[in-house]
């Protein structure tokens, strides 16, 4: 994907971690749906079921070049003064937060995050607007990347 | 510093007017105890409510005071759980006095400062002796200013002849245009409904009536509250900033401090731009409210001039946002693809220091934003903008109410501002904390 940014800027990626996750929670809902319709249609001897069965593996299979494009629209670089994410592929965004502007940082992971050891970092300003999210770092570098922009927040913080 | 000093207590009839409503309701309540004498025994579990009520009023004033400690008002409250909060006086945003009819009734005011910072703390003097408020509002803003605290209460009076008033709304012109608003003229629909509903069968009226008696009292509620709020508002130059007096039954005093302001806005509704009116706001930090505090979270924004020409709106624009950007640019002709009912009020421009966006699909909204107070920047292109090459960039600012958009711009422009504004937005961050 053309960048919005300037060329020079050095783009990092999620952890490959969170492609493996995203294609699971794909994939799994679509097997488990394919699986209890399957079994739905040899209790009940309808041939339909088999046919949405396949639907569902149809579907999960279609989806998961998609899954592919988003996880690489995901990414953010830390520029002198400000941190750039971009995300998006039917609607591409890029959002550009100073650092002096950021009130506080986020990390989270969730269960399944948990598992693969991954954190979400999302970044608040005094706008609600914001929407600095940056999902499936792998646990050091989320860390690392937090303190990295708590420590350029302080340096830099401007007043309202 | 200075010594600390006394501790003061409010005015001892604070609980009265903060009771409000339910001071009324307890007036109301008295009324057929004092007519019936005779069963003075079957009034005895209101007496004990009354009493009850008169008890934790007066202890929730006996347990509040307040003093002013070096460069922070400390503000003590709470019987059982005691509260002590102090308020940096630095981080004063604007002081408010505010005058609700029953206040006005007991000479009495409210002080509300504004604090700075997202939580948007409000620290209030409730209620103040009126003739006590101005002197201490002066003082407080002197503080807060990072004046010396030599308690100047006797200097400050000549204040309020240095003010320039700039505006001052006209009272038919108010009335005229809360008939012609938004939601002037859905009161007035549900109004005109139910007056034809009433004369072709005073039956189905009553229906209405107790059915939708909900909606035509909050149509009402609000056409009043607007009213009430703005009636004789004016705008004055003074000292300290900006200064919003107005109010119908409850006053008010507002000082907008400059370099406070994080955006301005101004909105022509559809049926003002036939005779060229507008409406200007100011959106300033501090403003976001606590979950629960109900009335005061509605006005995001502060309403500098609620019905004005543009000329003058403008005016007032230019003191707010120094270096306005002019020469608005529209979009390019195929961007009416993307925002057919926008199109028209499409337009950017920016300045060193400010950025100006137009848009709105019936009435046209115009922002300034001041780059210092930019919080980020997002470059946005929808798959119809990709096709038509277009893109969007929202500038994000502290307030919720207002969307400084440059809308479904040439790419290349997009990208191009995007980097730029970036880049002046850092700059005036800058000028602004070396200043």
């Amino acid at each position: 994907m053309d960048s919005v940014a300037p060329d020079r800027v050095e783009w990092r990626t999620p952890s490959s971690r969170l492609l493996r996750l995203r294609r699971l929670e794909v994939v799994v809902p679509a097997l488990l749906a394919a699986v209890a319709l399957a079994v739905i249609g040899a209790v009940s001897g309808t041939a339909a079921a088999f046919g949405v069965a396949a639907g569902a593996v149809l579907a999960g299979v279609l989806a998961l070049p998609i899954v592919g494009r988003r996880y690489r629209s995901w990414g953010y670089a830390e520029r002198e003064d400000d941190l750039l994410v971009r995300r998006g592929v039917l609607f591409a965004r890029l959002t550009v937060v100073p650092y002096g502007r950021m009130q506080f940082i986020d990390v989270t992971a969730g269960p399944l995050e948990r598992i693969f050891s991954l954190a979400t970092v999302k970044l608040h300003t005094a706008a609600a607007a914001t929407d600095a999210r940056i999902p499936g770092l792998a646990q050091n570098e989320a860390t690392r990347l937090r303190d990295r922009l708590a420590e350029l927040g302080e340096a830099q913080a401007a007043g309202l | 510093m200075t010594v600390p000093e006394e501790w003061q207590r409010l005015h001892p009839l604070s609980p009265v007017v903060r009771g409000g409503r339910g001071t009324i309701a307890i007036g109301i309540l008295l009324v057929p105890i004092a007519l019936g004498g005779d069963k003075l025994s079957s009034a005895v579990p209101q007496m004990i409510v009354i009493a009850v009520l008169i008890g934790a009023g007066f202890v929730s004033w006996l347990v509040t005071r307040w003093r002013v400690e070096g460069d922070d008002l400390h503000i003590e409250t709470g019987l059982l759980r005691r509260r002590s909060i102090r308020f940096p006086l630095s981080q004063v945003q604007a002081i408010d006095v505010i005058r609700p009819g029953l206040a006005r009734m007991f000479r009495v005011a409210e002080l509300r400062l504004r604090m700075a910072g997202s939580s948007g703390a409000t620290a209030r003097l409730a209620y103040l002796p009126e003739r006590e408020v101005e002197p201490l509002r002066n003082r407080l803003l002197a503080l807060a200013r990072g004046a010396r605290d030599d308690r100047p209460e006797t200097e400050q009076p000549s204040e309020q002849q240095e003010e320039r008033v700039l505006a001052q709304v006209d009272t038919w012109r108010l009335v005229v245009s809360i008939l012609v608003s938004d939601v002037g003229v859905v009161a007035e629909a549900i109004l005109v409904g139910f007056a034809i509903a009433a004369v072709l069968s005073p039956h189905a009226a009553a229906a209405i009536a107790s059915g939708g008696a909900v909606w035509i009292i909050s149509a009402v509620t609000v056409v009043w509250r607007r009213f009430n709020q703005l009636y004789r508002l004016r705008v004055a130059e003074g000292p300290e900033g900006l200064h919003l007096h107005g109010g119908l039954v409850a006053l008010t005093t507002e000082v907008i401090r400059p370099g406070r302001v994080q955006a301005v806005r101004m909105v022509e509704p559809f049926l003002w731009r036939a005779v060229g009116w507008c409406r200007l706001e100011v959106d300033l930090a501090g403003r976001q409210r606590r979950k629960g505090e109900g009335e005061a979270a509605r006005g995001q924004m502060r309403t500098l001039l609620p019905v004005g020409h543009r000329a003058l709106a403008l005016e007032l624009v230019d003191l707010l946002v120094p270096d306005r950007p002019r020469d608005l640019s529209p979009p390019p002709r195929r961007a009416f693809w993307k925002s057919p009912l926008r199109y028209r009020n499409l337009a950017w421009a920016r300045s060193d220091s400010a950025v100006a966006t137009t848009s709105g699909r019936l009435r046209r909204i115009s922002s300034w934003v001041p780059l210092e107070k930019v919080q980020s920047l997002r470059h946005v292109e929808g798959p119809l903008q990709r096709r038509l090459g277009l893109a969007s960039i929202h500038v994000d600012t502290a307030g919720k109410a207002v969307h400084a958009t440059l809308r479904d711009r040439d790419r290349a422009e997009s990208t191009q501002a995007l980097a730029e504004l970036a880049e002046l937005a850092r700059a005036a961050r800058r000028a602004q904390a070396t200043a």
